[in-house]
């Protein structure tokens, strides 16, 4: 083990030479964070904005310079491969093309493969507990199922995907389906139980329709819970393709297939540029939907959206 | 159960109303309401005041007697305003005429008209969560007016808006029965508001909730706010409140 990274990683010999430019890179950010309470007073707008970064931007800032604490002077340089120091993930990772574009396309089809079962799970989910809320005989009928759905260890059933339905790309969208489906059937059941029983006999009373209180009273209602269930099962499902791109190797590679590959060939910046990345996509999914839940129901309902 | 239509009017005829949990909540109430009255009907909390509402409304069915009310327009103004959060103020508003399936020049029309008469004009485009209760209990009001029910029920409509809304809503209400001509069902254990805006104060006594004393309210409409400070309103809501004590 300890003779492989001499073979593996000639390039690690470079870093020691460049210890100029995380200095540089820090006092870059020191004066960032000094000019930026300076903006004109009075502009709250961009005040507030300032208030918000500041704290998190300090935060990086000391994580930054923790990873070259640990990169410089924990590790010894034989064995700096195990953590890269951030400029060269940057220049390795991000700016080698080569390199970037690979993970970049794999991110792409995982991208895909989560939207897909994404997209499967909301069909089901919203169909299943549109049923459940309409028939109390469909709820006790399902119920037990979805709960044993969320409870079955999705590693423990992964093979078997594999074995039914292939070592594809069907099989990595079963696992996003499989691992999406149970907080859409909840929050969307959930939901459309939420509207009070005043509202409830408002309808009773003007001899509404079933579907016209569906349509009026109970979708609507259920749309705050509805976003909360998409924006976890959306994270959900970037992990699901993943997690299925590590057992599931025929097709088009994803970025877990990526992952792999770079961690056996100890190729420590192109990982981290993985990591980097395939968190970078969680954090997109989740704000699209905020933004989507903000564009939608932002306007009656009050909710705080991250980001 | 027998819903016969009959000229505006509500009438109960022995209504008892016992849950299967065994709690008889109504004994033997019988009373009609006339186009052109007001009746209120005060009570201690938890005499079934809001399920006489009910049973009249037919979102529940009583136990013994009938009622004879014409359900095609009822109005029914809950405790809460009940607005759909998703909705703006005219949104809300025309939501009956909606379900009632009119057509949306008719909708707008009547939902116009509505809102002039809560005084809500200029607010069309709120939604609930911008407005403060007392203009959220004026939407509802209007939602209802809409349908011009010949039957108002009113389900403590004002219990939860301050002191100073309550009696601007009570002005109102009274002005509303006067212009709209409605029969008036009113639930409350306010004991100024039901002198202040009936023709006639019922006193239901503890459950099961029975009516024990009735009280002919004289003056005229409309009524001054002024009329508060009148000794005869102070007179006869002393009775009130006094046929109230012997409840409990």
């Amino acid at each position: 083990m300890t003779t492989i990274p001499d073979v593996a990683r000639p390039a690690s010999a470079d870093v020691d030479g460049q210890t100029g430019s995380p200095a540089a890179d820090v006092s870059l950010e020191a004066d960032a964070l000094v000019h930026a309470p300076g903006l004109p007073p009075g502009d709250s707008r961009s005040k507030s904005l300032v208030r918000a970064a500041f704290p998190p931007l300090v935060l990086g800032s000391a994580l930054i310079g923790l990873w070259y604490l640990i990169s410089y002077v924990v590790l010894d340089p034989g064995r700096r491969f195990l953590l890269q120091p951030p400029h060269r993930v940057l220049e390795v990772g991000f700016l080698e093309w080569a390199n970037f574009s690979r993970i970049l396309e794999a991110l792409w089809n995982s991208t895909q493969v989560a939207l897909i079962g994404l997209g499967i799970a909301i069909s089901i989910g919203l169909f299943l507990a549109t049923m459940m809320s309409q028939a109390k005989m469909v709820e006790r009928a399902v119920f037990p199922f979805a709960v044993t759905l969320q409870a079955i260890p999705i590693l423990a059933i992964v093979p078997m995907i594999g074995f039914w339905f292939g070592y594809g790309t069907t099989a990595r969208v079963i696992v996003c389906i499989i691992i999406s489906l149970f907080p859409i059937i909840m929050n969307t059941l959930f939901g459309l139980q939420s509207a009070e029983r005043g509202m409830h006999d408002l309808f009773t009373l003007h001899r509404a329709s079933r579907l016209t209180r569906l349509r009026k009273l109970m979708f609507p209602a259920a749309l705050p819970a509805v976003f909360a269930g998409l924006r976890i099962s959306a994270g959900l499902s970037v992990i699901g393709a993943i997690v299925g791109d590590f057992f599931f190797g025929q097709g088009e590679a994803g970025i877990g297939q990526l992952l792999r590959r770079y961690a056996s060939q100890l190729d420590g910046e192109a990982l981290l540029t993985s990591v980097i990345m395939s968190s970078a996509l969680g954090v997109v999914v989740f704000w699209t939907f905020g933004w989507i839940q903000k564009l939608v129901i932002g306007k009656w309902h009050e909710t705080e959206v991250l980001g | 159960m027998t819903t016969v239509t009959m000229n505006g009017a509500l009438s109960f005829d022995g209504i008892g109303m016992t849950f299967p949990d065994g709690t008889e909540a109504l004994r033997n109430i019988s009373f009609s309401i006339d186009k052109g009255e007001f009746i209120t009907v005060v009570g201690p909390s938890g005499c079934g005041k809001s399920t006489l509402l009910r049973i009249a409304s037919g979102l529940l069915d009583p136990t013994a007697g009938s009622v004879e009310v014409d359900r095609d327009r009822l109005g029914y103004v809950f405790q809460d305003a009940t607005l759909l959060p998703w909705r703006t103020v005219r949104q809300n508003v025309e939501l009956l005429a909606e379900l009632h399936g009119f057509e949306s020049d008719e909708r707008r029309r009547l939902s116009t008209a509505a809102i002039d008469l809560v005084g809500l004009q200029g607010f069309e485009n709120h939604y609930p969560k911008s407005l403060s209760g007392g203009m959220r209990m004026r939407t509802s009001l209007a939602r209802t007016l809409t349908l011009k029910p010949p039957v108002f029920l009113f389900d403590e409509p004002f219990g939860a808006v301050d002191e100073i809304t309550r009696e601007h809503l009570n002005e109102e209400t009274q002005r509303l029965f006067q212009s709209e001509g409605f029969a008036g069902l009113f639930i409350t254990h306010s004991i100024g508001e039901a002198v202040f805006m009936s023709t006639k104060v019922l006193v239901m006594s503890a459950r099961p909730g029975r009516i024990i004393a009735g009280f002919d309210v004289p003056f005229s409409y409309p009524r001054d706010p002024q009329l508060r400070f009148d000794p005869e309103f102070a007179l006869l809501s002393g009775e009130v409140s006094l046929a109230l004590r012997g409840t409990s």
